[in-house]
């Protein structure tokens, strides 16, 4: 225990006549001492920043004007995908129809499926040449590493998209192995469709998804 | 008569014991700490899969906040002196009229998020008191009026100097729109930056997924 022996060692007999000197306790009341240690202990609780950040690397290509410098990307393999108000996703596979037949309507948890999907027939349909070769030598035989070459997604957030909604669909590429993706702008006649769309939204605007 | 004396118990218990414990939490919070860098504002970061470690330090630091306002930090706790050529060379050549002092002020001053024609006001006040000053945000919309592109071009050349590699970070609210992340995007390109680091926190990998598997291979092979 860690408590201190009480008087003691004062043995030696004392007149009659005198008074007994009062013994004091020497037992500290500790309570004080525990307040303010639990005070501190709630004070670095909240100061503390126990979960550390981490970082996520975003190569941007250098803009240019010049077309040969522009990658261009095959039909068959694009998908953009667009982010739109309230955390809605519209994309379309290839190039926008006339009509906006292939515009459809999607969220942040649904368009994994798409992207998985669309990469499987990417990959499904994918011709076999020389070149394949050497990107095989080059990744230790990783085939996927060719077939899904042609796999471009481009990302276009409109002005309604949160850096939120930014950062996830960026993320969602590393999530998927999208190798190739690009962010770029949107197109006026995108925009405009996207805000034909928001625009027939009723509140609540989850309630409004269309069915396509 | 003589009674049985019943042994009187005392009601107050032994706080020794707990008083350990309590020191024993304590210190380990002490040592653990990690004091949250003084902020203008609160950000709350999105998500992402990412595990890469934040760069302690050698970074410049763009932060947007939710309201779409941008802050413009240097992280070189190593080298304070970075920092005050960087304030320098700004009152130089924009000629902001900052005295010795202010420019010292800047040194200890964790971010900025003034246009140029407040930054004197802004320094004027002690660093420890800036965070309860309301702060306008840097300049992004136009070409003409980007401040930011300006504060990175001097700081990148201040890093230049030291012959360190910096990193550049942005650190952007869940809600801050899309719009002003392209202007800062844009502002790092001015100066022929491409590659940055979004500072996010850290979150699970959806199991099934392309990712999922890759990483479930790495820890094979380790």
């Amino acid at each position: 225990m860690a408590s201190i022996e009480e008087g003691g060692g004062d043995s030696h007999k004392k007149g009659r006549g005198v008074k007994k000197a009062k013994r004091l306790s020497t037992r500290v009341d500790m309570t004080p001492m525990v307040d303010l240690g639990f005070l501190l202990i709630t004070f670095f609780i909240f100061t503390t920043t126990m979960s550390t950040p981490s970082t996520m690397d975003l190569f941007m290509p250098k803009d240019t004007n010049k077309d040969e410098d522009q990658n261009k990307a095959k039909e068959s393999g694009a998908l953009t995908i667009m982010l739109g108000k309230n955390n809605v996703v519209y994309y379309y596979e290839g190039q926008l129809a006339p009509d906006a037949a292939n515009f459809k309507t999607s969220n942040f948890k649904d368009i994994r499926a798409e992207i998985i999907s669309k990469r499987k027939d990417v990959i499904a349909t994918h011709q076999h040449d020389a070149s394949c070769e050497k990107t095989w030598a080059k990744y230790n035989g990783d085939k996927n590493s060719c077939l899904d070459r042609d796999f471009v997604v481009v990302i276009k957030p409109d002005p309604d998209a949160t850096y939120k909604n930014t950062v996830d669909i960026l993320d969602e590429m590393t999530i998927n192995g999208v190798k190739r993706f690009a962010m770029v702008d949107l197109f006026p006649q995108e925009l405009e469709l996207i805000q034909k769309t928001e625009g027939t939204y009723v509140a609540p605007p989850a309630a409004a998804a269309p069915a396509k | 008569m003589p009674s049985v004396k019943m042994p009187k118990k005392s009601t107050a218990t032994d706080m020794t014991p707990f008083v350990d414990v309590a020191f024993l939490i304590l210190s380990f919070f002490m040592l653990a700490t990690k004091f949250k860098p003084p902020e203008p504002v609160e950000i709350t970061t999105p998500n992402s899969v990412s595990t890469k470690a934040l760069p302690e330090n050698d970074a410049i630091l763009v932060t947007l906040d939710s309201a779409g306002r941008v802050y413009f930090s240097m992280q070189a706790e190593k080298d304070p002196m970075l920092k005050y050529t960087v304030i320098k060379n700004m009152n130089d050549t924009r000629q902001l009229g900052l005295t010795e002092a202010e420019m010292k002020n800047f040194v200890k001053t964790t971010s900025v998020g003034v246009p140029f024609s407040q930054l004197k006001q802004l320094l004027a006040i002690p660093a420890e008191d800036q965070r309860n000053v309301k702060q306008a945000g840097i300049p992004i919309k136009d070409s003409a009026s980007n401040e930011l592109t300006y504060w990175i071009r001097d700081a990148v050349n201040a890093f230049a100097s030291s012959q360190k590699k910096i990193n550049y970070l942005i650190k952007g609210d869940n809600n801050a729109k899309y719009p002003q992340f392209k202007e800062i995007l844009n502002s790092f390109k001015r100066n022929d930056i491409y590659k940055f680091q979004l500072i996010t926190a850290v979150e699970d990998v959806p199991a099934g997924t392309e990712l999922s598997k890759e990483r479930a291979g790495q820890g094979v092979k380790k």
